[in-house]
C-alpha cells in the first residue's frame, strides 16, 4: 500500500458520501410511498399505507403490470436465445467481422434511446404492424441482446476450450459437447444475465413510449401520470414498486455471478 | 448448431446423430448457424430500422396534412441549418453532456479507487453490488425522486436549508445535478474496473522514485486510468445527449431530445433530420475515443 492513513480516511468518505447521493434519492421515493398526504411536502407529516390498498384496486396500474410482465419475460426470452448464439460464435471462433459484431451488439445502448425509438417507430410505421405487446418485446430485446451476450461471454473466455476439445477427441458430437460440457458452465452467466434484461425491460420508459403505441406499461403509466397531481400518491406507490422490481432481480444476479455480472461494458471483471 | 438439434422433433436419434456429425465435420456452416439468428436481428431490426430513419429525413411534409410524402428533399436539412434555435439547443445539449461527463469522472473517482485499492476484498464486493443496484434501478423513477427533491418545499431544500443554501431548483443547474446523479454509476464501473488494473508495484515504483502521492497520482494513475474514464464517459455523454424524459421533468428548457420527441408527429422527416447530430456527435466522440484506447475497457 503506497496510500498514507489519511489519503485512505479521505478515500472512505468520498466513497461514504458518494453512496449517500447515490442512494438518498431512492430512500427519498420510498418514503414518499408511506405519505398519507396527496400533497408532496417534505419532511412527511402524516404516513400511512392507505395508498397501496388504492394502487393495488386500480385497474389501469394492474393492466399496465401485466403488460410490463408479459413485455419483459419475451424481451428477456429472445435476448437469452440471440445472447447465448452470438456468444458462443465470438468466443469460439475467429472470422471476418468479427469486432462489429461485437460493436453491433453494443450499438443500441451505445446510441441515445431516442434514436432507437424512433428509428423503430418510424420502421414499425411504414412496415405496417400495429403497436403493442409484439412492437414492445421488439424494442426492448434489441438491447437487452448485449446484456445476455456480455454475461455469457465473460463466461465463456474464462472457460478454456480445451474442456469442449477433450469432449470431441472422447467422440462426442458438437450437440453433446454443447448439452453436457458448455451449456452446464453457461446456466449461471445465462441466468444472471436473463435477471438483468428482465430488469433493463421492465422499467424502460425511453424506446418504449415510441413502440407501445396506445398500451400502457407501468413505467409509462407513472410517466402519464405525472402530470396528474391528485394520483400522485398512487404514482409513488407505483414508483416504489418498479423500483424494487428493478433492483430485486439485478441483487440476485450479482449473488449468483459473485459480483461478476453488472451487465455494463467495461464494469465485467 | 443448438436450434438445429432444437427443432428436430424426430422420435429417430439417428436424424438428429447425423445433423450433428454433419455440424462437426463443417465448423464454418456452425458457425453461419450460430451467427444467422442475432445478426440478422441486430441488421434487419436494428440497422435496417435506423437507415430507414435516415431515409426519412430527406422525406418531405405535406403542410397541410402533416402526412410524409415520399419525395427527395434537402430542405430539412436547410431548415436545420437556416433556423438559429436548432443550433442553439444542438450546442446546449452537447454542452450539457459535456458538463455531466466531467462532474460524473471527478465524482467516480475517490469511490472507484476506494473500490480498486484501499477496501479491503468482501468490502470491494458489497461497494460493487452498492453501485450496480442504483445503475439498474428504474430511471424514470429516479428522474422522479429528482423532481419532488427539488421542490420548493422538497427534500433538497430541507436539508440544505439548516447551512444557509439552497437547491437549484427546476433550472438547467437541476438538470445537470439530475443527469450527474443519473449516470454517475455508468462511469464508477469502468473506473474501478480501470484502476484495478494498474499494478500496485508500478506505484511502489513511483514512491520509490521520490514522486509524492499528488505526483504519483497525476503522473501515474491518471494517464493509466484515463482510457478507463473515456470508456464510461461514451455512456454518461450519449444517455445525456438524447434524453428527452429528465429535461421535461425538470426544466421547461429545450435539448435535442425533447425536440424530436415533440416535433416528429407533425414533421417526422424534420425530427429525422436533427437526430443526424447525435448521431453524428456519438459518431465522432466514439472515434476519438477509440483512439484513446477506451474500447479496450469496454
Amino acid at each position: 500500500m503506497v496510500e498514507s492513513a489519511t489519503t485512505r480516511i479521505l478515500l472512505r468518505l468520498g466513497a461514504l458520501a458518494t453512496l449517500v447521493f447515490l442512494y438518498a434519492p431512492l430512500a427519498v421515493i420510498a418514503l414518499y410511498a408511506f405519505n398519507a398526504q396527496v400533497t408532496q411536502g417534505w419532511p412527511i407529516q402524516d404516513w400511512s399505507t392507505k395508498w397501496f390498498r388504492v394502487a393495488y384496486e386500480d385497474e389501469a396500474v394492474r393492466s399496465a403490470l401485466w403488460l410490463s410482465v408479459k413485455a419483459a419475460l419475451g424481451a428477456t426470452i429472445v435476448a437469452m436465445v440471440l445472447g447465448m448464439l452470438l456468444s458462443l460464435a465470438v468466443s469460439r471462433y475467429r472470422f471476418f467481422g468479427r469486432e462489429t459484431v461485437s460493436f453491433l451488439v453494443v450499438l443500441p445502448i451505445a446510441l441515445p434511446g431516442i434514436i432507437t425509438g424512433l428509428s423503430l417507430q418510424t420502421t414499425f410505421q411504414n412496415v405496417g404492424i400495429a403497436f403493442g405487446l409484439l412492437t414492445i418485446i421488439v424494442g426492448h430485446a434489441t438491447f437487452c441482446i448485449v446484456v445476455v451476450y456480455n454475461n455469457a461471454l465473460a463466461r465463456l473466455r474464462r472457460m478454456s476450450g480445451s474442456f469442449e476439445e477433450a469432449s470431441a477427441d472422447l467422440g462426442a458430437d458438437s450437440w453433446q459437447t454443447f448439452r453436457h460440457v458448455t451449456f452446464p458452465e453457461l446456466r449461471t452467466p445465462l441466468l444472471a444475465g436473463a435477471l438483468l434484461a428482465f430488469a433493463l425491460s421492465f422499467d424502460e420508459v425511453i424506446v418504449t413510449l415510441f413502440t407501445s403505441g396506445a398500451q400502457q406499461t407501468l413505467p409509462i403509466w407513472i410517466f402519464a401520470n405525472l402530470q396528474r397531481p391528485r394520483e400522485l400518491p398512487v404514482v409513488n406507490v407505483v414508483a416504489l414498486f418498479v423500483l424494487l422490481a428493478s433492483i430485486v432481480p439485478v441483487y440476485l444476479a450479482q449473488k449468483l455471478s459473485r459480483g461478476a455480472a453488472t451487465g455494463v461494458p467495461g464494469g465485467e471483471k | 448448431m443448438t436450434s438445429v438439434a432444437h427443432s428436430d422433433p424426430s422420435p429417430r436419434p439417428r436424424l438428429g446423430r447425423r445433423v450433428s456429425a454433419f455440424f462437426d465435420r463443417h465448423p464454418r456452416i456452425r458457425l453461419a448457424a450460430l451467427l444467422a439468428l442475432p445478426v440478422a436481428w441486430l441488421l434487419v431490426v436494428y440497422i435496417g430500422s435506423l437507415a430507414n430513419l435516415l431515409v426519412a429525413s430527406f422525406w418531405q411534409t405535406d403542410p397541410f396534412t402533416s402526412q410524409v410524402v415520399h419525395t427527395f428533399t434537402l430542405d430539412n436539412f436547410k431548415h436545420l441549418w437556416e433556423r438559429d434555435v436548432y443550433r442553439h439547443v444542438a450546442w446546449r445539449t452537447i454542452k450539457m453532456a459535456a458538463l455531466v461527463t466531467i462532474a460524473d469522472a471527478v465524482l467516480a473517482f475517490p469511490i472507484a479507487y476506494y473500490m480498486a485499492r484501499v477496501a479491503s476484498r468482501r468490502m470491494r464486493g458489497v461497494l460493487i453490488v452498492a453501485v450496480v443496484m442504483p445503475l439498474w434501478a428504474s430511471y424514470l423513477v429516479k428522474a422522479y425522486a429528482w423532481r419532488t427533491m427539488l421542490a420548493h418545499s422538497g427534500a433538497l431544500n430541507w436539508a440544505l436549508g439548516p447551512i444557509g443554501l439552497a437547491g437549484p431548483g427546476y433550472t438547467e443547474t437541476g438538470l445537470w445535478l439530475v443527469f450527474t446523479y443519473l449516470w454517475l454509476p455508468f462511469m464508477i464501473l469502468p473506473v474501478y474496473a480501470g484502476l484495478e488494473r494498474i499494478p500496485s508495484s508500478m506505484l511502489e515504483a513511483s514512491s520509490d522514485l521520490g514522486a509524492k502521492a499528488l505526483h504519483t497520482f497525476f503522473r501515474v494513475i491518471l494517464p493509466l486510468a484515463f482510457p478507463a474514464v473515456v470508456a464510461g464517459s461514451i455512456f454518461t455523454f450519449s444517455l445525456t445527449l438524447g434524453d428527452y424524459i429528465a429535461p421535461g421533468l425538470i426544466t421547461s428548457e429545450q435539448f435535442m431530445g425533447t425536440v424530436i420527441y415533440s416535433i416528429r408527429g407533425q414533421a417526422l422527416p424534420l425530427a429525422a433530420a436533427y437526430t443526424f447530430v447525435p448521431i453524428a456527435v456519438m459518431v465522432v466522440y466514439l472515434f476519438i475515443a477509440r483512439r484513446l484506447g477506451a474500447f479496450e475497457n469496454l
